[in-house]
């Protein structure tokens, strides 16, 4: 059965929306293949605009993955905005692929990817408009297997009851073993239906199929047990971890789009997984142990990706790029190989240290020294013990002198407000740390052309991170200290006039709190800011915290539980986590002594360069740590 | 710089909806992916030499839009033009290079040719609209520009506009709903007279109105002919002395 393609009755509106280009694909590199020819074929959404989601490397990544599997296809879908959807439904066109703008309802799959919690509810406008149903429970095998991935899916708890299936992990080997077992699935003639299906996944423990676990409660609200409702349904359920990222050298072919996106590069992961232990970080405790790319594959990637894509900046991504054991040597590769080429070349995510500012001047040779970013994230010494971030004051200041003598002009700092344990006197702290920044640039180049920027947001505790259990600050209490801090800083005639500062207000954290530790009855929440109009949460301009708390007073209503319960409370030792049965590897008591270890100031050193903490990922998963120095250097590449 | 070349491009089907700052995107990277030895601006941030003249609206196709780039070294035109073709998405497509003799293109624009196609109209209508038009001395419309509302006369630039024959089919339109096709020439004029704002004129002298969108796109683009009527091919000048 063929699938027509829905274009011809989406032209008609796309002259009345905005930016109509981001629904007509036709990217470069984009693939389009037959409808028939495939036997399993995936829709793949990105749950936001289309200008965030087609920069998304995940979604790119296993896009190229599965389309290259000779029966498998995939397409993308992204979440439209309010004017169409408001089209779609008054002519009857439902959610639809850019590739070939097929109906999502028809795939076999209906794969999510989730970096944030604040795309839930679009992932209800698309199924909604796709015409599958919202519960899981209602849909039937004419409904694709609704799938979430992404580091959001490491507590999927609060959209359980609208999905089909959850994945943890590095998504490029489950992905095609996903497909594998739909094709023999569907090959004997679909046994069973999607049940089945859903059966033969969740019984790998590698898929997580929350339909088949009972969630029960103690009379207070906390929850009981998570167990298997039926056998043959492991009690746990493990993320994956790609081991020889060389091996898959992905995205190949990078697309390019013609909308303008937020990211307008072509992006190489020179390693996956950080050990730092930042007890903040979600993704650095779920992505362990490390994995690095080797400086020649990373050179191969970057010079296939401009070519493929013609972009002119490359990034260099990872959770903390300084910190590839080789990355002085690619950062002088790429500078030799591209200089003249009018090619730049970034590294987002860096660290405060002198090495930086070296890395830093070899990709801005040929260009401007404008801004270089640093990320304090406390703005005290016992705060930056608390969340393990190991940066002394004194580092700080050597670090920016070295960048103001060497020719920076501007040095945006990063923070967060809100963190466990903390007092006015730390968020304050910022004003002090950023005077002494100042003073150190005009002490540097003895001029007062040298400039600061604060930029603060707000900090949500994570599912498996040692914060898991902390309490959440009530945004009154952030917000106070945000202003208080805005004073301090622009009441300063000595300084205040060279200091930005930039901050949000807290309410939308405390949204996010509600969606990062919730359990199943958030959905009831999720379902009821949907019906209310809730869309494209984490656009300020859509965002709505009084929608929020309406909805959940109204959907908790006679549960022992409410917004406060899930986000500014603390949680025992032996609570159990709504997320506790999904495995990332962590040991669950050595989080516990992180957590008493922070809450004492005890730092915990990186176990790339010391011995082993026992975090417990690597004996659980089977995985190491994968890093070099390989020796290898960068060529420069042969004219033409 | 060694030498400008002019290029010739149209915006076909579902590409018609880029902008154009997505042209101008696309075209940097497909120069760049060509190898083509574009000259950058000097300064701290490079810019790639490439000018564009007279591009047409976001959501309007085109067989005649028209960029200029300079090289660093001397190209073959036709080397050119099949190496950008192949490096642009499907829907932009180069039909023609020159070299560049003189700095005047922008300026031999002088006025474009239009065909604007009108879902579910029917032709009778149509064309008793378009005579009322034609007749009217001046017709005043209001467009929302970047400096706010504007109004100005859309009839004085409009030096031909007629119905062509043959009722066809616009896509996403059911085969037997009517369909009429509007040719025009405009002349290029300061506040610029768009294809909508003609349609505009139409609604306000006439009553025409399309069940949706129309679909637009430009024919040509050039200097205007006296005896003919219509936009001229603007690389003819650049032509003179034998085509390479």
């Amino acid at each position: 059965m063929s699938v027509e393609s829905l274009f011809p009755r989406l032209e008609p509106l796309l002259p009345k929306v905005q930016k109509p280009i981001q629904y007509v694909g036709g990217e470069l590199n984009s693939t389009v293949k037959d409808w028939d020819e495939a036997s399993v074929r995936w829709a793949l959404m990105y749950p936001d605009a289309y200008e965030i989601g087609l920069p998304n490397q995940g979604v790119q990544i296993l896009y190229e993955i599965l389309n290259e599997l000779p029966d498998t296809m995939a397409e993308r879908t992204y979440a439209v905005w309010p004017d169409l959807e408001a089209l779609m439904r008054s002519e009857g066109v439902p959610q639809f692929t850019v590739d070939a703008h097929r109906p999502v309802r028809a795939f076999d799959v209906l794969g999510v990817s989730f970096s944030t919690e604040l795309g839930y509810t679009n992932l209800l406008t698309a199924l909604d408009l796709a015409g599958i149903p919202l519960d899981a429970v209602d849909r039937t095998d004419e409904d694709p297997i609704v799938l979430a991935g992404g580091h959001a899916a490491f507590n999927p708890e609060p959209i359980a009851d609208f999905l089909d299936a959850a994945v943890l992990g590095d998504g490029e080997q489950i992905a095609i073993a996903i497909s594998e077992v739909i094709r023999e699935w569907k090959e004997e003639g679909s046994p069973g239906g999607r049940d089945e299906v859903l059966m033969r996944l969740a019984s790998t423990g590698g898929v997580y199929v929350p339909k088949f676990y009972d969630v029960e409660y103690h009379p207070d609200g906390r929850i009981m047990r998570v167990v298997p409702n039926r056998p043959g349904v492991p009690s746990r359920i493990f993320k994956h971890t790609v081991m020889d990222l060389d091996e898959w050298p992905y995205p190949k072919k990078p697309l390019v789009p013609l909308a303008e996106t937020v990211h307008e590069r072509f992006s190489v992961e020179i390693f996956r997984g950080c050990t730092r232990g930042c007890r903040f970080c979600q993704a650095g405790m779920i992505t362990r142990p490390v994995r690095e790319r080797s400086i020649t594959t990373i050179g191969d990637m970057v010079e296939n990706g401009i070519r493929e894509s013609g972009f002119n900046e490359v990034g260099l991504l990872s959770l903390s790029s300084a910190d590839h054991s080789e990355i002085g040597d690619v950062a002088k590769g790429l500078a030799d190989r591209y200089e003249g080429t009018n090619t730049s070349l970034s590294l987002p995510s860096t660290r405060v240290d002198a090495f930086n500012i070296d890395l830093a001047n070899e990709f801005s040779r040929n260009g401007r020294r404008s801004g270089l970013t640093f990320a304090p994230e406390g703005g005290s010494e016992r705060m930056r013990k608390v969340i393990n971030k190991m940066v002394t004051e004194e580092d700080l200041i050597r670090t920016v002198t070295t960048a103001y003598s060497q020719g920076w002009r501007q040095v945006k700092l990063y923070f967060m407000c809100g963190l466990p344990t903390e007092e006015d006197v730390d968020v304050l702290g910022i004003a002090d740390l950023a005077k002494k920044v100042i003073q150190a640039g005009r002490d540097a180049t003895g001029s007062k052309d040298v400039r600061c920027t604060v930029s603060i947001g707000g900090f949500v505790p994570k599912p498996h991170t040692p914060f898991q259990w902390a309490a959440q600050c009530d945004h009154e209490t952030v917000d106070r200290r945000l202003r208080e801090l805005r004073d301090a800083l622009r009441g300063d005639k000595e300084y205040g006039r060279a200091i930005g500062y930039r901050y949000h207000d807290g309410k939308p954290s405390i949204v996010e709190g509600l969606l990062s530790r919730g359990d199943r009855r958030v959905g009831r929440v999720l379902r009821a800011v949907w019906e209310d109009g809730g869309r494209f949460d984490g656009w300020s301009e859509h965002f709505s915290y009084e929608r929020w708390m309406r909805a959940a007073e109204k959907a908790l209503a006679g549960e022992p539980v409410d917004v406060e319960w899930y986000t500014t409370r603390e949680r025992e030792e032996h609570e159990v986590l709504p997320w506790d049965h999904l495995d990332a590897g962590l040991d669950r008591e050595w989080l516990w002594q992180d957590w008493q270890d922070a809450n004492s100031d005890v730092e915990v050193e990186d176990c790339r360069w010391t011995p082993c903490y026992d975090c417990g990922v690597c004996p659980t998963m089977g995985t190491e740590i994968q890093i070099g120095p390989t020796g290898k250097k960068l060529l420069p590449l042969t004219v033409v | 710089m060694a030498q400008r070349l002019r290029v010739r491009y149209a915006k076909r089907g579902r590409l018609r909806f880029t902008s154009h700052r997505d042209i101008s995107r696309a075209v940097e990277r497909a120069v760049r992916r060509a190898d083509i030895p574009v000259a950058y601006s000097a300064g701290f941030s490079p810019h790639p030499k490439i000018s564009y003249a007279g591009a047409a609206p976001t959501g309007v196709a085109s067989e005649a839009e028209y960029l200029e780039i300079g090289v660093t070294r001397p190209c073959d035109p036709h080397r050119l033009r099949a190496d950008l073709d192949a490096s642009l998405p499907p829907g932009l497509d180069v039909l023609d290079v020159v070299e560049a003799r003189d700095s005047g293109l922008a300026d031999r624009l002088e006025g474009s040719m239009w065909e604007l196609l009108l879902p579910g109209v029917d032709p009778e209508v149509a064309a008793k609209a378009v005579e009322e038009f034609v007749a009217a001395d001046r017709v005043e419309v209001e467009r929302l520009t970047k400096k706010g509302l504007r109004r100005f006369d859309a009839r004085e630039a409009v030096l031909s506009l007629t119905v062509q024959d043959g009722p066809e089919r616009a896509a996403g339109q059911e085969p037997d709903r009517l369909c009429v096709i509007l040719r025009m020439v405009v002349r290029h004029a300061t506040p610029a007279v768009r294809p909508d704002d003609v349609l505009t004129g139409l609604r306000l002298v006439a009553g025409l109105a399309p069940l949706s969108p129309p679909e637009v796109t430009r024919l040509a683009q050039g200097p205007l002919d006296a005896t003919t009527g219509e936009p001229a091919d603007p690389f003819d000048f650049d032509r003179v002395g034998g085509d390479r």
